[in-house]
């Protein structure tokens, strides 16, 4: 298990050097979309529509943030679960969206996709929000304002610190860490 | 009889809501630093270390803890000698959530209707419970509850001759399928007995009791210990990456059954069990 810097947007090529169980440092610009948002970017590409922002080779991340008090940029900003985006992400995935950050398991049509596109899924260490927040330092609403803290934002991150769960070669950081510390009597 | 204003059920609202999303109760951060103890794994570690960090900057910024600020939900006990004046309860809780999550920065996080699902903007309405007690008193707790450790919550009604080695299976098998989604390390509240909604209801009311207290109840308290000690031999470890410490502690609420009926309901607190109480 590595520890690695990456810079988005991110090509094929760099992407399939990760491993599940890989620390990553990530900097540059990601882009939040949650369940709404999902929604509405799926229904977009099926409609033929253009999505509010060029996804190939970017990351998104899963994450509703909390309002910004006066003088900050952002409020805590921490993964929310992401099974609820598995219906969506492989439309996306198809579109060569390069990354996803969240919590917690993906379904095996989502880590086939990610296989074939060669994608990665991140975790962020969820329920750190203050803590993940310090590593944003611009954050501007690009697209759906109505959804509140489900708006799509562009997020410029310096380290943003992830840990890599599904690779490109169809390994599973949960799968292989529980496998290793179970107990059974 | 003992009256009280609703301004200051509000005010007290809006300061508990804030309070609870900041500043993480000392039952949980101690069980961070026990944990680290035990904690074989270095990622495990690493996370509960970040937890830690986490937890200091949010009670000295006064920012939320976790970005998910819950659904307020309140266990209310109300004195029957105590006359509420100035408005009606449920109201004042409402409208100290209202001040409360907008002048806190908190995530309004409350969709009006679970189909149409649009924001309410003030993260009302809360869920309230209220129990009638004895004496002239109003009890507040307050709990910030975050949907992903609520969506993995379970319910089934078993049949009596599943008895105690059945209920254990299924609580295991509840926190398996969490697997890492609920944020571990959690905290596993178990409802056993009565009807359908009283399983639900007691799941929810154990999670409001501190990490490290047990049933008063013997036999309870033992099958507490011995379903953690089970938990915590999963694997699933601090946020699913694999480790010792998947459940901070197991906490179970029963209740007398029909002689046809053996419910039981978990629900998954996760590490972020933000509380607070208030006695007017």
């Amino acid at each position: 298990m590595a520890t690695v810097k990456v810079t988005t947007p991110i090509s094929p090529e760099e992407i399939a050097k990760l491993k599940a169980g890989d620390q990553v440092f990530i900097t540059g610009v990601i882009y939040t979309a949650r369940d709404a948002a999902h929604k509405r970017l799926v229904e977009l590409v099926e409609q033929g529509k253009e999505l509010p922002f060029d996804i190939k080779d970017q990351f998104i991340y899963f994450v509703g943030p909390t309002p910004a008090k006066p003088g900050k940029v952002i409020g805590s900003a921490g993964p929310t679960t992401s099974y609820r985006m598995d219906k969506y992400s492989p439309t996306l995935l198809d579109l060569g969206l390069r990354g996803m950050i969240g919590k917690g398991s993906r379904n095996q049509e989502v880590k086939n996709s990610m296989v074939k596109n060669k994608a990665i899924y991140m975790a962020a260490v969820g329920g750190a929000a203050a803590l993940i927040a310090r590593s944003i330092k611009e954050a501007e609403v690009i697209a759906y304002e109505d959804l509140g803290p489900e708006a799509i934002r562009r997020l410029q991150v310096e380290d943003f610190p992830v840990i890599v769960v599904n690779d490109t070669h169809g390994n599973d950081l949960y799968e292989q860490g529980a496998a290793k510390y179970e107990i059974v009597d | 009889m003992r009256e009280l204003h609703v301004d200051k059920i509000i005010d007290t609202v809006e300061k508990m809501v804030q309070d609870g999303n900041f500043d993480l109760g000392r039952d949980v951060e101690n069980a961070f630093r026990k944990a680290l103890s035990t904690e074989e794994s270095e990622q495990g570690r690493d996370v509960l270390n970040q937890l830690l960090e986490n937890v200091d900057i949010a009670r000295r910024e006064r920012v939320p803890i976790c970005q998910d600020t819950g659904f307020a939900v309140f266990l209310v006990e109300l004195g029957q000698d105590l006359h509420i004046v100035g408005g009606g309860l449920n109201d004042a809780i409402n409208e100290g959530v209202r001040r409360g999550y907008k002048n806190g920065y908190l995530r309004k996080s409350i969709v009006g209707h679970p189909l149409e699902r649009i924001n309410t903007g003030d993260n009302t309405p809360a869920i309230i419970h209220i129990d009638i007690v004895e004496g002239d008193q109003l009890k507040m707790h307050f709990a910030a509850k975050g949907g992903g450790s609520e969506n993995m919550s379970f319910l089934k009604m078993m049949k009596p001759s599943d008895g105690v080695e059945g209920v254990k299976d299924f609580i295991l098998e509840c926190v398996k399928t969490a697997g890492p989604n609920p944020c571990p390390p959690i905290v596993v509240g178990v409802g056993i007995g009565g009807t359908f909604e009283k399983a639900a209801y007691l799941a929810k009311k154990s999670l409001f009791r501190e990490i490290g207290t047990r049933s008063e109840k013997e036999d309870i308290a033992q099958l507490e210990e011995e379903l953690l000690e089970k938990v915590n031999k999963l694997g699933i470890g601090p946020q699913g990456f694999g480790g010792r410490t998947t459940a901070l502690d197991v906490h179970i609420e029963i209740y007398p059954a029909h002689i046809a009926s053996l419910p039981v309901a978990v629900n998954i607190n996760c590490h972020a069990g933000r509380h607070k109480e208030a006695v007017l």
